[in-house]
């Protein structure tokens, strides 16, 4: 791999080690599968809002382009690729880039997978996403300037990530790894960064944030788009 | 192969329904059934009617069925209910501005009407008269394989098949039931006098017999009952001539209607109660009597069916517009959570209603009447009940409040 500054070679390990019961909704990734639905909510929410969307419509990407930054299996990928565009998703795992194209395959969707990092990429994108991918690089800063270089001219950037608070340790570390619910070792807390810190971040690569929604853990709701910022949130950007 | 968002096997009144509510927001169904849906169409009224709730009518309004009524059907705007011929009953009365709590339809009426938006659907595929005989549910699909040879695939399966789901006995789906000792006499009769939109429902220690009007036709006013005797004197009373089933109609009515005469052959149907222990599986959503029936008395049987399809087509097309697989688990995740609180608090209150009036006695009489003057004056229980028979208890659907999804 070239240029990957971005990437953690204990970090790359351990998702590949994951890879073969990415797509199972009851395995190793089950908490992916029950975030999925609502960082997608949120996702339809901002492409509507930016690009100027009907809400109604099912293919609003058509004749857009995506890339997925850290795309896993391609649990966000396979629906931005539905929503019709042309998707391009990296990941720095070889063995979970080979099931995320036998996945896409078996599905009938056409999307260009990766092995390697932002830095790999070249061109730009109407749409780039990075879920849960800054709390896992090495170099948060380099990295966000990379997402800023692949954006198009007009462009969506969108990313997520756990917020650093107790609350955020507890149940994403403590209880969630501990019980098993995540996988161990899938999050360093040292790693975390706080809205204010990313919002500062992406300022310094040139890029104004749009929109910060808070993804909450209620006992009726489960995970929800909230204001409440606490344990995980999502960002979106566009070009100052 | 021919594909699609979604195949349903089954043809009845909820699986074309569901299929309505699918095209009107831009989803594909393929619908497979056996039967000839034309044959049950054509001659004589059979006698069997339905009560579509006011949510359900909201539904069918906002997903284009309704406008293909042959005549609009008959509204409710009151419910009487009583203790035998006892004074001292229930009566549930909207405000004169209130929408009916409900509409009354020949069946064929209402089956002409759904094949009818069925047809016009531009995404709807029929495949009436013809029988699945492989599915295959697997990772990414689902494949059904129809007796001409056909083969078709989609995301999901939606099993609409009636109480007897050959596709949920197939998944190993289990089944609470319950059995009464009663079966329902069903059938319309004519009566004198006009009955004013006023459904009643009178308890008898037997069970209730329920009236529920409908529009008058050139011989003048009708209504339909639903009558619930003891299951060995069912046979009896289907052996009854017109006339002397009639007059029996008419003791137990206490005369009211005035004259009473037969319009439509009587059916039987056993009385019982059921429930899927889930309604989903990989790759598979249950819908109306294949998750569930009920015990008709409160006339929610078939409507639980409607706000299955209400609520399944709002979970499945807000996932299409999040780029989601619809056969996928958050989803049906989503539409079991959805449904299986309110079929089951349906379903435990129309079970409660039957049993404590299945109890004969003059003190179980007083007690009875006692609770319906108490329900009459207590305002909120009376509306949570008002809100049960309309079917707008409970996190409604959008369909069900008239909106589009």
């Amino acid at each position: 791999m070239t240029n990957t500054s971005s990437i953690v070679d204990r970090e790359a390990a351990h998702f590949g080690s994951m890879a073969a019961d990415w797509w199972d909704p009851k395995g190793k990734s089950a908490m992916l599968h029950k975030l999925n639905p609502v960082r997608l909510q949120y996702l339809r929410d901002r492409i509507d809002q930016h690009f100027d969307c009907d809400e109604c419509q099912f293919r609003p990407l058509e004749g857009k382009s995506a890339l997925d930054v850290g795309c896993g299996a391609g649990l966000l990928a396979e629906p931005l690729a539905r929503l019709g565009a042309k998707v391009t998703g990296v990941d720095a795992a070889a063995e979970v880039i080979a099931v995320a194209r036998g996945h896409a395959e078996e599905q009938g969707l056409e999307i260009d997978y990766r092995v390697g990092g932002v830095e790999d990429v070249e061109g730009q994108f109407d749409l780039v996403t990075a879920m849960e991918v800054i709390e896992h690089v090495a170099e948060p800063t380099a990295f966000v300037a990379a997402l800023e270089k692949r954006l198009a001219p007009g462009g969506l950037l969108v990313m997520s990530t756990p917020n650093r608070t107790a609350w955020s340790k507890l149940l994403t570390i403590t209880l969630a790894e501990g019980m098993g619910k995540i996988p161990r070792g899938t999050h360093d807390y040292d790693q975390f960064i706080p809205p204010e810190e990313l919002q500062a971040m992406l300022g310094t690569v040139g890029l104004e944030v749009e929109d910060v929604t808070g993804i909450a853990m209620g006992p009726m709701k489960g995970l929800h788009l909230s204001d409440d910022m606490r344990l995980n949130y999502l960002v979106s950007a566009r070009r100052a | 192969m021919d594909r699609s968002d979604v195949i349903i096997l089954g043809g009845g009144l909820v699986g074309l329904a569901f299929a309505a509510a699918l095209d009107s927001a831009g989803l594909r169904s393929i619908i497979v059934d056996p039967a000839d849906p034309d044959s049950r169409l054509t001659g004589a009224f059979d006698g069997r009617t339905s009560a579509v709730s006011s949510s359900s009518k909201r539904m069918f309004d906002a997903v284009g069925i309704s406008e293909h009524f042959p005549e609009p059907g008959c509204p409710i705007r009151v419910i009487r209910v009583a203790d035998g011929l006892e004074p001292g009953g229930l009566a549930f009365d909207p405000q004169d501005d209130d929408e009916p709590l409900g509409w009354m339809h020949e069946n064929r009426h209402l089956r002409m009407a759904l094949l009818a938006r069925a047809r016009a659907g531009e995404k709807i595929d029929l495949r009436f008269g013809r029988r699945p005989v492989k599915t295959v549910r697997d990772a990414h699909r689902v494949r059904v394989t129809l007796d001409d040879g056909s083969e078709t695939e989609a995301p999901l399966l939606v099993a609409a098949e009636g109480r007897k789901s050959p596709t949920r006995e197939a998944a190993g789906i289990k089944l609470a039931s319950w059995r009464y000792d009663h079966a329902a006499i069903v059938s319309t009769l004519r009566h004198e006098k006009p009955h004013d939109n006023i459904a009643y429902e009178i308890f008898y220690p037997a069970g209730p017999f329920a009236l529920l009007p409908m529009t008058d036709d050139d011989g003048g006013h009708r209504s339909a009952i639903v009558w619930s005797v003891k299951k060995k004197d069912a046979p009896g009373f289907l052996k009854l001539s017109d006339e002397d089933f009639a007059a029996e109609a008419q003791a137990a009515m206490g005369g009211f209607l005035g004259q009473v005469s037969m319009l439509a052959p009587r059916t039987s149907y056993p009385l019982g109660f059921h429930h899927a222990a889930r309604i989903t599986d990989d790759r598979l959503a249950l819908i109306g009597d294949a998750a569930h029936a009920i015990h008709p008395i409160a006339g929610q049987g078939v409507n639980l069916g409607y706000r299955d399809a209400a609520a399944l087509a709002q979970v499945l097309v807000e996932g299409a517009r999040l780029g989601m697989d619809l056969g996928d688990a958050q989803l049906l995740e989503r539409y079991q959570r959805w449904r299986s609180l309110d079929t089951l608090m349906v379903a435990m209150a129309t079970d409660g209603l039957t049993r404590i009036y299945g109890i004969p006695g003059k003190t179980a009489s007083k007690v009875r009447r006692f609770g319906m003057q108490l329900i009459d004056r207590v305002g909120p229980i009376k509306q949570r009940l008002m809100d049960e028979a309309r079917g707008t208890s409970g996190d409604l659907p959008l369909l069900l409040r008239g909106l589009p999804i």
